[in-house]
């Protein structure tokens, strides 16, 4: 069994994603699906690195809620940054120190730091320790920071345990 | 179509095409790159957003039935902006663009010029 499914959840998201897309449950495509979602985890199996799995699934849902809240904030402050009739801009590059490792949680953290206010992510350090944020407009670096590992960061480590 | 669910409709069209239009007028605003990439990452996920949501519901009450596709071009951009916003700065940092000179921080920039 371990062996002709060896990525269960992908799977699953391959023939959810493959039947929304062509938005049917038509037995033929029920079959050309689940072949699908064999075959390419199967076939793509070697090319992934083990990353570290959602141990918490309701913490996750809890957080996609707090980030798409925080994307329509991000909206309103870019929208009252550009309509000022001068533009008063205070931008700065941030070195945040990381305390989650992992390349698929650092990779959420990042993403989510883009989407939301003020903050886009810009690099990663060569040994994956420091995260460079580039930021709109700059009031007191310290409480940006404290704000995202708070905010994100606490969260993400314990969704991940890691 | 009664009218107030195409006044829904409308709302959700026009704002999404409003926080578009303010990422691009943010894109001709912004002083350097690197505050240009605020704006429309920012903006073209709620932006399309909103029309997403305009077309979902404009889509399925015309064909009497929810149409997931654009519940997934949502999934989609929330996945992909972020990634395309990170890979134009981290590239932005190795070919040494300049940025605006009240920018603080510019040594721990600097560092990650020449970082792998």
């Amino acid at each position: 069994m371990r062996t002709w499914l060896p990525l269960p959840h992908t799977s699953l998201l391959l023939l959810v994603v493959w039947l929304l897309l062509n938005q049917t449950l038509a037995p033929g495509h029920l079959l050309l699906g689940s072949v699908l979602a064999l075959l390419i985890p199967l076939l793509t199996m070697r090319l992934r690195n083990p990353q570290p799995s959602i141990k918490r699934p309701i913490k996750a849902l809890l957080y996609l809620f707090l980030v798409l809240w925080d994307i329509l904030v991000a909206n309103m402050q870019v929208a009252r940054l550009m309509l000022r009739p001068r533009l008063q801009l205070r931008p700065a590059f941030v070195e945040v120190p990381l305390d989650i490792t992992q390349g698929f949680p650092i990779t959420v953290l990042a993403s989510t730091i883009s989407l939301t206010p003020g903050t886009v992510s810009a690099d990663v350090s060569a040994d994956q320790s420091r995260l460079l944020l580039h930021v709109l407009d700059l009031e007191d670096e310290a409480q940006l920071i404290a704000t995202i590992k708070r905010r994100y960061e606490a969260r993400l480590r314990e969704i991940f345990e890691c | 179509m009664p009218f107030w669910f195409e006044l829904i409709v409308s709302f959700f069209l026009l704002g999404g095409g409003a926080f578009i239009l303010l990422g691009s007028f943010g894109l001709v605003r912004l002083p350097d790159f690197y505050t240009r990439l605020h704006a429309p990452t920012k903006a073209t996920t709620l932006g399309m957003w909103g029309l997403l949501v305009g077309a979902l519901l404009l889509s399925s009450w015309n064909s009497g039935m929810l149409n997931p596709h654009h519940l997934l071009i949502a999934v989609f951009l929330l996945l992909t902006t972020p990634v395309s916003s990170y890979i134009l700065a981290k590239s932005a940092l190795h070919h040494r663009l300049d940025w605006g000179t009240q920018t603080r921080g510019q040594e721990q920039a600097k560092r990650y010029m020449d970082d792998h």
